[in-house]
Parts: structure tokens; sequence; C-alpha cells
């Protein structure tokens, strides 16, 4: 499935202060609890945008959601797929834990779960959040959800 | 450091059943409140460096953070207060003259308050400014004594330069270097689609702000920095600044640790060099030395931009604007005694100066006794806080309005009044780049705009219930204000009546 043409979460790094909000809106967006200090209390978080920081340059990074995904191809266990919205997607019952989706992605975005399972940003479409929540949260609106050519 | 520096003036409050730990309260704090501890977990703070900006309230996710007046009190003193009790701590510490910035706090009347507006009822109707058009527009300028006509007979329509503004409103003087770079650029991208005016203050235009030329003010102050031909040229006014209101009576002094890079190219003078704005301009001390300097500029810029002279509003400031309307200039700016800074002596913030209202209403009086009030545009600054005073002021006798506070307030500014230190953790008076990011032009500038409009909106209202259908016919027409509470010598100097009158 060719899909370009859709609104991805892009991160202006101009204005990134690297507070790693994102990290933890996400994290909460993600654990279907209904309030991020009983979500988030005493927990290691495993989101699924990741600030990157060297000195003063900090950006937030998550999953671009490539027209053609190396991570949809690399999958051994066909848990990956990129639907016909554009959202590449895994599906975490099929997942094996095999890790070679991490190994593939060239940014970095995909990661395993507390249980080892892999997760990537789905753009909170999915979840109560319903719109990207590092997007919504983000104090300096360095992070956006638009379409581009 | 003196034991006394142990006393905060808060307390943080940290809920730790909410607290997630997540830093992001230690990496927003550039005074280095909090901290985490890895052996404990847990968040600590110390909060004797806390100077309660909000920023880490603000942006604590879970709103597990509150900040207090520190409960631990001195023992209570009507006499001496505990804020003025740490005073006399800090100067027998450092043998120096306090700062303060913005506003002086003081609980001194506010005379806006105590003004109120009338509106039309059942004999004279109001209007509703969604159904009926509505004029905000005004222009600053010289206006003409009378009618002429020309050789042929038709009208003389040549006027002298004039600013328009889409409302009566204009963002007043805050220079670079005072405040950051993505400040200015927010204040111009706002000025510019609002079609107001923003302000240089006095440390010249970076060359990236030429574009927003046409709505731009351009100031030249004593200390003369920035200034040069292509400054003038850029600019839609000039404005020649004598006084501040948070400071009447002395100059200014932008530190050199401020002066880098940009800064000091901006400003026209070398890195690290401490900035001084003289107390008075060195070249005028008399209104025929302003005449001089008005006509200077007016040269400079070939008679095509009006030329303001801004001072502080201070006890003869009647006699003090009639010399400037005989000057030359063309519009007059006085500052009140509330009006904000980004570091000014504590002292003199908070004891030199006069009520922006009585200012105006003396002002205006002064210079339609003497007949010269069409010669000059009113503007007055010092702490306008909202639509309602703007429209107090339009109907005391002023053509328009400055305001800053307001718009760092739009900003993000949460005054915390330490601008002077140069840690502004929401990124406006600050030049220290990781802190500058925080504010996001896109962001300030669209607050602005908001703003603005939505002042633009309220002015429309209180002139619809009044049944007046412009601005221009609301100006300096004092019949429309009541006092409350006020001596009879308040009411005379401003010119109304008391309400029940």
């Amino acid at each position: 499935m060719q899909v370009s043409k859709m609104k991805r979460v892009y991160v202006n790094e101009q204005w990134c202060l690297g507070c790693h909000l994102c990290e933890y809106n996400c994290a909460f967006a993600n654990s279907g609890k209904p309030d991020m200090a009983v979500a988030l209390k005493g927990k290691i978080i495993y989101p699924r945008i990741r600030v990157e920081q060297d000195g003063q340059i900090t950006y937030a990074v998550n999953c671009r959601h490539c027209t053609d995904p190396i991570c949809v191809k690399s999958c051994i266990a066909g848990a990956i797929s990129k639907d016909a919205d554009g959202v590449v997607r895994i599906d975490q019952e099929k997942c094996v834990g095999c890790m070679t989706c991490v190994l593939v992605c060239p940014y970095g975005a995909v990661a395993p779960n507390e249980n080892g399972v892999m997760q990537k940003c789905e753009l909170c479409l999915q979840n109560s959040c319903g719109e990207p929540a590092c997007v919504k949260g983000c104090p300096n609106r360095a992070i956006v959800y638009e379409e581009r050519g | 450091m003196g034991v006394n520096d142990m006393i905060s003036t808060f307390e943080v409050v940290r809920n730790e059943q909410r607290c997630i730990q997540c830093r992001v309260c230690e990496t927003q704090c550039a005074n280095l409140v909090h901290y985490y501890h890895p052996d404990t977990g847990l968040m600590m703070s110390d909060e004797s460096k806390c100077v309660n900006c909000q920023r880490c309230v603000a942006l604590c996710p879970t709103r597990a953070l509150k900040i207090m007046k520190n409960r631990c009190r001195m023992r209570e003193n009507a006499n001496w207060s505990q804020d003025t009790i740490l005073e006399i701590y800090k100067q027998a510490d450092s043998g120096a003259v306090l700062l303060s910035s913005m506003g002086n706090p003081n609980p001194l009347p506010v005379y806006w308050d105590r003004i109120l507006i009338n509106a039309s009822q059942v004999t004279n109707p109001p209007i509703d400014p969604l159904r009926e058009p509505m004029e905000t527009r005004v222009y600053l300028g010289r206006k003409p004594e009378q009618i002429s006509r020309k050789e042929d007979g038709s009208l003389d329509t040549k006027l002298a330069p004039q600013l328009q503004l889409s409302l009566p409103v204009m963002f007043s003087a805050m220079s670079y270097g005072s405040i950051s770079y993505n400040a200015h650029a927010s204040l111009a991208r706002a000025a510019t689609e609002l079609g107001i005016y923003y302000n240089t203050g006095e440390g010249g235009l970076h060359q990236d702000f030429y574009r927003y030329g046409a709505h731009t003010i351009i100031q030249v102050a004593s200390g003369r920095f920035g200034v040069h031909k292509d400054y003038l040229e850029a600019g839609a006014a000039v404005e020649i600044k004598m006084g501040q209101g948070a400071k009447p009576g002395i100059g200014g002094h932008l530190p050199g640790t401020k002066i880098v890079g940009d800064v000091s190219r901006t400003r026209m003078i070398p890195e690290g060099t401490d900035a001084i704005s003289p107390a008075p301009h060195h070249d005028i001390y008399s209104i025929e030395d302003l005449r001089q300097l008005v006509y200077s500029l007016k040269e400079a810029t070939e008679y095509k931009k009006p030329i303001i002279v801004k001072v502080a509003a201070v006890h003869n400031i009647a006699a003090i604007a009639s010399g400037i309307a005989r000057s030359g200039a063309d519009i007059i700016a006085i500052d009140g005694f509330r009006g904000g800074t980004g570091a000014a002596p504590t002292r003199i913030r908070d004891n030199v100066g006069i009520p922006i209202e009585l200012a105006l209403a003396a002002v205006d009086t002064r210079l339609r006794e003497e007949g010269i009030r069409n010669r000059v545009s009113l503007v007055v600054g010092g702490s306008i806080r909202s639509a309602s005073d703007v429209v107090k002021a339009i109907a005391l006798g002023a053509d328009a309005c400055y305001v800053a506070t307001a718009a760092v307030l739009a900003l993000g500014c949460h005054l915390c009044r330490t601008c002077q230190t140069g840690k502004c953790n929401w990124g406006i008076a600050t030049q220290r780049p990781d802190l500058v990011k925080r504010l996001n032009p896109d962001v300030g500038s669209e607050r602005l705009v908001n703003l603005m409009n939505a002042w633009k909106h309220e002015i429309k209202e209180l002139l619809g219930g009044m049944g007046i259908n412009s601005i221009e016919a609301l100006r300096g027409n004092r019949l429309m204000l009541r006092g409350v509470g006020m001596t009879e010598k308040e009411l005379e100097i401003l010119g109304i009546a008391h309400a029940g009158e």
C-alpha cells in the first residue's frame, strides 16, 4: 500500500526544549488509565517518542510512517502493516519479539514495551487521546501534526 | 552570603502522590530550584532560589506543584513588613542599590478602577456592534488647525504625516537586549498583522526586523544606541525617549553580560560593555534644545514621519507637555508611574512619578486651554490593563494607548518581577539561547493578535453601549465618565463628575 499523503507528526528542532513532556504524554495516552499520576507513578516509562539530546540540541523522534516502510518488509511474523490510512501499525498479538524491526528502522523509532513486545507511534488514533498526545501537550508547539508535501 | 539569605520568600509544595519524577520542573527552572535525588528517587527543591515565575507549575503534567508564599513568617509588624525587613538584610549584605523589574506593585490608587463608563438607556439608543459598523481606527499626528483652501479654491488635503492604527493601542517600547529576539519577533509580527505599531525601545533594530518597518516605531534615547541613517528610515515614526514611567529622572543600564552577539551589533557597541543610557540627553536642557532634536530627526527623515516625544508622568506634566507640543513634536507619549521596566532601582520605581490617569487629564485640559491640542496626538501608557482602561483613557482625552506589560503577559510572562536577573524562564527577558527558544514567535504573535482582537471587540461593545459608533467621537468626551469614591480634588483634576451627578 503506497500512501504518501497523510498527516504526520513533525518536530521543529528550533523550538524543541528538551523538556521530555512528549514522552510522558505518550506513555500516559497509551496507558489506558484516566489519570497521569495513577498511570505513571513509580513506573519506568516506555514512550513511543523519544527526545534525542546533545548539548543544547534536542529533538523528539518517533515513527515517520514511511511511504515504503522497511520494518513492514523485515517483520518475520507479518505483524507490521501499513494500513489504508497510511499508518504503520504493529499487531502485538503476532509480534514474536525478534527485534528485526528495531535493527532495520533508520530512525530508531521502534522499541520493545515493558513486556518485550514491539511498539511504536501509531499517532494515538486508537487510544484514549484520539489525536497525537505529544502534539497536544507540547508547550512550545515544537511538535506538529500536519500534512506536508 | 549572609545567614538571612536562607529566608525564602516562597515555598515549593510538591504533592508526592502526584509527582512522577518526570523532571520537567528541573529542566525548566533556570534558577535551579528543582533537582532529582537518585538515591531516594525523589524530586527535591531549594526554595531559596525560587522567584515564583510559575514555569514549573504550568508545565508539571500531573499538577503536582504549587508555589506558595512562605508560611514561615517573621513576627508580624504593621510598620516593618517582612518585605521591608528583607530589603534591609539584602542591603546590609550587599551595600548596593536594590533593583526591581516590571511595574510598581504597591497598593497605590488605581484611578481606572474608580471611574465608571456611561451607557444609553431609553432616550438614546445603544448600538449593537455585531449588526452595525463600528470604527476603531485612529490616526496619530498633527492635525490641521483649520480648513484651508488652495488658490484654485479646492480643499488643501495635505496633512502632516500620520500613523494609522486599526485600534487605539500600540505595543510600547521594549529594547532588544532587555527582551529577547523571539519576543521582538512576536511583537513585530503581531503589530504588522493587526495594523498597529510596536516600538524598538532604545536598543536599535535587529536587521531581521527591518521588513516590519512599516509597523515599527524606532526610538532615539539618551544612549543613542543603534541609531544610524537606515535605522531612522526603517520605521514609521521616530520616538525621542526623554523618560520612562518606571524610572523617571534616571537613565538605563543594560549589563555587559546581556550585550552579546546580535545585541552588541544592533546597539553598535562592543560585546561585554555595559550599555549605559545617561539620565538626561546631554544635548537637551530646554524645550528649545528638544526642538533642535525634533527637527534634526524630521530633516533626517525628510518630514515623512511623525516625531513622538515620550516622557514620564511627573508633577509638572501639563506644563512639560505644553512645551513639547510647541517643540514641533507630532505625538506626545506619557508613561505613568505604574509602567513596567526590565530593571529599575526599587526606590525610584516605587516612589517617583504620578498616576497616568491624572497626568492624562491634566495634559489634555492644559493643551485645550492653550488651544494647541490639535498640534499633537496624546498616547498614554503605564499600566493599561484592559479594553475598559483603553476606553476610559480615550474618554479622558488620549488618542491611543501604549501597552507593554499586557503584551508580555500574553507572551507568557507571569509577573515574577525578576527580569533584571536575565534568567526569564518564559524566554522573554533573557538572552540565554536555551531560554530564548522557549518563546516560539508563531505562538507569541498569535496570542498577541488574539489579545488585541479581543480588546477590539470589547471596545466596540463599550462604545456601542454608549451609543457611539466611532472611537474618534469618544475622545475627550469626559461626560461619558463618572467617578466613585474620589475626593473633590481628584474629580476636579480628572474633569469628571461623581457618580449620581
